[in-house]
């Protein structure tokens, strides 16, 4: 197993010796700087997941090498180049981060491989950039706070402030919560990503415009210091906040430690959480936590799917991946087990699925986690699936 | 405009300001006095936050952790100038740009095989916690109005250091002319560890001071890093003053950029245009301030008595 991370010595052993496994899978993710948190998240599913198919997809033996994006998109293409050209994997899935894989995602296209994104949905690859070798796994970036916008009109939320990060994630989650929010978009501010960890200028602008609530998006390591600062603004208690992709599995922890109590109850949508009720989540989520000692977030939920995903693709062409047509319409139906449950994968290679309410809560043990509520979106597919006109 | 906004923004620029002054005080002493360009700097910035913050985790009280951070930033300055850094005194600044950077990244892999790659949450004693009312309907977390008075204090010391004690005197003379100092019998090495080892403690301290609120990153000293070289290049290389204010300034400038500029250009843009254009503008304005000082003011605002402009 070749894991990059260990420096030169590791990269020369790796490249001296042939590999011997059948299929080879290319997983591009975040191993260093911050935002390696959520790397090792999906990392450690992923090796879970081989564990669970016993490192095979039908009869083929089956390896992932690992690229580091290094949380920057220029970076995170040149770890694609290094896999696809150098390592010649046979398809690349991984990519937390939108702009990394809008970057990246020619590299492997061009070279007539499958692309599946186990995070990251920006929009121009679900409408005007589809391709047919191009799958996503998780959701488009818009409809997560769409469902939000659907979540705060329930709630009944006149007046919504905006703090999210100016790239193109965060470009994507505010334009799908005012895509689907009835009422008034107060004010709004992006900011600098991913530097900026400070947000006294903002904060104090919250508190001035004086909304009913907040909607907020900082993944990984961003979030818990935003919500520290806006309860030490003395926010919390009187602006509920609301978010996605925000308080998870990897940042609840933080926060536990920190004793930011008033997180508790905190509401949010996902298509997935760790106490969803089907058997693949079940399985995934007991094996994570016995071997890992902690909770899986959604990053590494959708890693384990992927390698599902990809097993069921491999397994319907009895191995012989060389047949990107077969693969690719055993990809299209998607019937693998989910951890979400069931699913469609719409005309534009991104799924249709449920979106829920979700909430973070004090499991029996103590741990501060995330449950699923009711539905709030049903089947929904994202708006930009319209505008993919894909050939093959 | 609401006035309550708008003092609360020069609060926070304030507070910015000040954290800045921290980082800044020990580069400029260091830039100017040993012309080492240190870009580790940020590092001792991030390893104070860590130390400090373990320490604090350790004896279970953050103002224990501050004050036991303090001999322990110093150590770890006085180990880092005697052992990596007075080999690259006699060096050009590329070499000292090069291997600076090295220890960027061996400090950074170093704190990710210690603590993790999830980094590290300090929390706030209860009495730092909750906010203060300013009077006149301002209130303002309490925590931020310590971070302003602690720093200040700090600056307060810096300047009674600098301005009145024999030390701060051989620190002047060598910010004005190392030869002449080191000739009339100053021990330079001696001072240079010194004055590194204090310019670790100051860079330890706005670390820790700010992770409360940012919390403890790997890398978190880069980006403060570049603010702080546009302060001492701003105030002036080697002055502790010109460091203070243009700190301040910087702070201050950055700050109601990022609160006012997009309200600013809706009154000449349309509202998508602006959107856009406001966070991008914000974040250029002090180096756009940097430049048009540096054009009038080559030496910057307050160069050290007698030094010559860096060439």
């Amino acid at each position: 197993m070749c894991k990059r991370i260990l420096g030169a010595v590791a990269i020369v052993a790796c490249t001296s010796t042939p590999a011997s496994a059948d299929i080879k899978i290319g997983f591009v993710t975040t191993l260093t700087t911050p935002a390696a948190v959520i790397g090792r998240d999906m990392r450690d599913a992923v090796e879970l997941a081989l564990e669970h198919i016993d490192h095979r997809m039908g009869q083929e033996t089956v390896e992932v090498i690992y690229g580091d994006d290094e949380f920057n998109a220029q970076k995170g293409k040149q770890a694609t180049e290094r896999l696809v050209l150098r390592d010649n994997v046979d398809l690349v899935t991984g990519y937390i981060w939108s702009n990394v894989l809008l970057a990246s995602a020619p590299v492997v296209l061009n070279a007539d491989k499958f692309l599946i994104s186990a995070n990251a949905g920006p929009s121009p690859m679900a409408g005007r950039r589809c391709h047919q070798n191009f799958f996503n796994i998780s959701w488009q970036n818009d409809q997560t706070p769409m469902a939000l916008g659907e979540l705060l009109n329930q709630e009944e939320i006149q007046t919504l402030y905006v703090v999210a990060p100016n790239y193109v994630a965060g470009q994507n989650m505010v334009a799908g919560v005012e895509r689907s929010f009835t009422g008034e978009v107060v004010g709004k501010d992006m900011t600098v990503w991913p530097s900026q960890r400070d947000w006294s200028a903002e904060l104090s602008k919250i508190k001035a415009a004086g909304p009913e609530a907040v909607f907020m998006f900082y993944p990984g390591p961003a979030g818990p210091a935003f919500v520290k600062q806006y309860q030490q603004a003395g926010l919390i208690e009187s602006v509920p906040l609301f978010s996605v992709y925000t308080f998870d599995s990897i940042s609840l922890p933080l926060f536990q430690a920190a004793g930011i109590e008033s997180v508790l109850g905190s509401k949010m949508t996902q298509f997935w959480a760790p106490d969803m009720d089907n058997e693949q989540n079940r399985k995934f989520v007991a094996a994570f936590r016995d071997k890992y000692g902690r909770y899986p977030s959604f990053y590494a939920a959708q890693s384990y799917d992927s390698i599902f995903f990809i097993k069921s693709a491999v397994e319907a062409v009895n191995g012989n991946i060389q047949d990107l047509d077969g693969m690719r319409a055993a990809l299209r139906k998607a019937e693998f087990p989910s951890v979400r449950g069931t699913f469609r994968m719409g005309t534009n290679h991104f799924p249709i699925q449920n979106f829920y309410e979700r909430r973070v809560v004090q499991d029996t043990e103590g741990n501060w986690t995330t449950s699923v509520g009711p539905v709030v979106l049903e089947d929904h597919q994202d708006p930009y699936a319209g505008e993919c006109a894909m050939e093959g | 405009m609401d006035y309550v906004l708008l003092v609360e923004q020069l609060l926070n620029g304030f507070q910015l300001g000040i954290i800045l002054f921290l980082m800044a005080a020990g580069l400029t002493l260091v830039f100017g006095i040993m012309d080492l360009v240190n870009l580790a700097h940020g590092s001792l910035f991030m390893i104070g936050a860590f130390v400090g913050g373990t320490l604090a985790l350790a004896t279970d009280s953050f103002v224990l952790g501050a004050v036991l951070m303090v001999p322990a930033m110093f150590v770890i300055g006085v180990l880092l100038e005697t052992i990596a850094l007075r080999t690259l005194y006699r060096r050009s600044h590329l070499d000292q740009v090069l291997a600076t950077f090295g220890l960027i990244l061996f400090f950074n892999e170093a704190t990710r095989l210690i603590w993790g790659p999830e980094g590290l949450v300090i929390p706030l004693p209860d009495f730092l916690e909750g906010t203060v009312a300013l009077g006149a309907g301002i209130t303002y977390p309490l925590y931020r109005v310590v971070i302003i008075g602690v720093g200040l204090l700090v600056a307060l010391g810096l300047y009674l250091l600098v301005a009145k004690t024999r030390f701060g005197m051989l620190v002047r003379a060598g910010a004005s002319n190392r030869t002449m100092a080191g000739a009339l019998g100053v021990n330079i090495p001696a001072l240079f560890t010194l004055v590194f080892g204090i310019g670790a403690v100051l860079a330890g301290l706005a670390g820790l001071i700010i992770t409360p609120i940012t919390q403890a990153a790997i890398g978190m000293g880069e980006d403060v890093l570049i603010l702080a070289f546009v302060v001492i290049v701003i105030g002036g290389i080697g002055s502790v003053r010109g460091a203070f204010i243009a700190a301040v300034l910087t702070g201050v400038i950055d700050t109601m950029g990022r609160s006012f500029l997009d309200l600013l250009l809706l009154l000449v843009l349309p509202a998508n245009a602006a959107e856009a254009a406001g966070p991008a503008l914000a974040s250029m304005l002090i180096y756009i301030l940097m430049a048009g000082i540096l054009f009038f003011r080559p030496q910057g605002l307050f160069p050290p008595r007698g030094a010559t402009v860096i060439q």
